[in-house]
């Protein structure tokens, strides 16, 4: 029962579950989110350019990784990670690749593909006649997404890319299966060496709903604000 | 890449006595399964009472189901699979607790119940995403028929609702398939848990996780030509 609740456990360990766990989930985030965008947008701008065989390439990606669990590919990466290193850098063995290079890869790659299904819509909600517009000022293809499409893209989907990156902080609790000291690695980490479950895990729920429902609301405002000057 | 490619790695015995190794995935892809139709029903139910919920005209009932919704939404699968496992036995009544952490099958039916409660929060939004879509005099009309609340959600607001987002239902039908995988945490053998110990006993790697990828594929292609069977079945003659 919750009468021997002790909360002295969570106190004390409170240094290493921010500065250690809290630090590693944040930054993964972060950079996982930008190059996730950043890709997830050459991923969309593949699938709608009337190229030849790229945007079929392009689809083939999105939905491979949106039909397979992260969990999957979390291993995938893992035991692969080594591997393309050693093929990008012409090494003679698989090299050696961290915990947080392994997850940062794959979160990148994985969460591209939910990305570029968010901008792919965002540029195809811009109406045709911009394109042709920018066109005929005489715009090249890369001019004209960079200076008329893509700035309105984004400002659209921010609040939906933002949402996304939420669900992608939720979802970096997964690397939990690589015994990675992310913020539940680390409270998982206490909780087992002190045999204080209980107060563990409920912390860390605590923690990342504070967290998860206070973002939310703030992209709420954000949307609402947006809303209005369009 | 230097790589020991086996790719009859699958015929061979497994170590752990109970047929090859193509064997222990396929038990592994029953599983899955299993327990993604299992919490779904759940998750169906549960996720269409609380979407419902947050478009009756009751404050206390919008509270419930708002509360609901954002509760199991901002909580990691994860975190809310250890709560399930670790802690609820722990904070209930000791033979209660006790019970629980006897049970046969303990992973499975706790990952029932999680990906279920987790996934009902998602639905719900759909619900009544799909309820608030329809023209309000649908609801109206109900009223003015002499529909009681009930029956107007019953026999107008519902069927029209679920028609409406039949495709979102498929994703994340796909996604709590998808999620059942999480499961391997607290020890469910599902597909992704048997590929990881294939590894482990075989050093085949990328064989047995190639195995898994593609029965995945398989399994999402295969629930998206139902779910479009499904739509055209259920599709009212003459509308679009």
């Amino acid at each position: 029962m919750l009468a021997n609740f002790d909360f002295s456990v969570i106190t004390s360990s409170l240094p290493y579950l921010f500065f250690e766990g809290m630090r590693f989930t944040l930054t993964l985030t972060a950079l996982a989110a930008l190059g996730g965008i950043a890709l997830g947008t050459l991923i969309a701008m593949m699938r709608l350019s009337g190229l030849p065989v790229i945007p079929l390439v392009a689809k083939t990606y999105v939905n491979l990784f949106r039909s397979l669990p992260l969990v999957l590919v979390i291993f995938w990466f893992y035991f692969l990670v080594p591997y393309l290193g050693q093929w990008v850098t012409g090494a003679d063995r698989p090299m050696t690749v961290g915990a947080f290079t392994s997850s940062l890869v794959t979160f990148t790659l994985f969460e591209a593909a939910y990305f570029s299904e968010i901008m792919r819509a965002g540029i195809q909600s811009i109406p045709k006649g911009q394109a042709a517009a920018a066109q005929a000022l005489g715009m090249t293809y890369w001019t004209s997404m960079r200076t008329v499409i893509l700035p309105q893209v984004f400002r659209n989907m921010t609040p939906i890319l933002l949402t996304q990156t939420i669900v992608l902080f939720q979802d970096t609790s997964l690397v939990y299966v690589l015994s990675i000291t992310d913020f539940l690695g680390a409270a998982s980490k206490v909780a087992q060496r002190d045999g204080r479950l209980v107060e563990m895990y409920l912390f860390a729920a605590v923690v990342y709903f504070a967290v998860c429902f206070v973002a939310s609301m703030a992209v709420r405002q954000l949307q609402k604000k947006i809303a209005i000057i369009r | 890449m230097n790589y020991n490619w086996n790719w009859g790695i699958f015929f061979e015995a497994s170590p752990e006595g109970t047929g090859t190794y193509a064997d222990m995935l396929l038990s592994g892809l029953t599983w899955t399964i299993v327990t993604a139709l299992c919490s779904w029903v759940i998750a169906f139910l549960l996720g269409s009472l609380v979407g419902v919920m947050r478009t009756l005209p009751n404050r206390a009932a919008n509270a419930v189901g708002t509360t609901y919704v954002e509760l199991f939404r901002n909580i990691p699968l994860l975190v809310q699979m250890f709560l399930w496992y670790f802690v609820l036995p722990e904070v209930l009544p000791e033979q209660w607790g006790s019970w629980l952490k006897q049970l046969p099958n303990a992973p499975f039916y706790t990952a029932v119940v999680c990906l279920g409660f987790f996934t009902a929060s998602r639905v719900a939004e759909q619900v009544r995403a799909g309820i608030q879509s329809l023209p309000r005099g649908q609801k109206m009309a109900g009223t003015a028929l002499g529909l009681t609340v009930g029956q107007t959600y019953r026999h107008v607001l519902l069927p029209n609702a679920y028609r409406i987002i039949l495709p979102p239902l498929t994703s994340e039908f796909l996604n709590n398939l998808k999620n059942t995988s999480v499961a391997l945490t607290i020890g469910l053998l599902e597909l992704t848990a048997r590929a990881r110990a294939m590894q482990e006993f075989s050093f085949q790697v990328f064989e047995a996780f190639t195995a898994a990828t593609i029965l995945y594929v398989i399994i999402n292609v295969v629930v998206i030509f139902i779910s479009s069977w499904i739509e055209r079945r259920v599709a009212i003659p003459g509308s679009r």
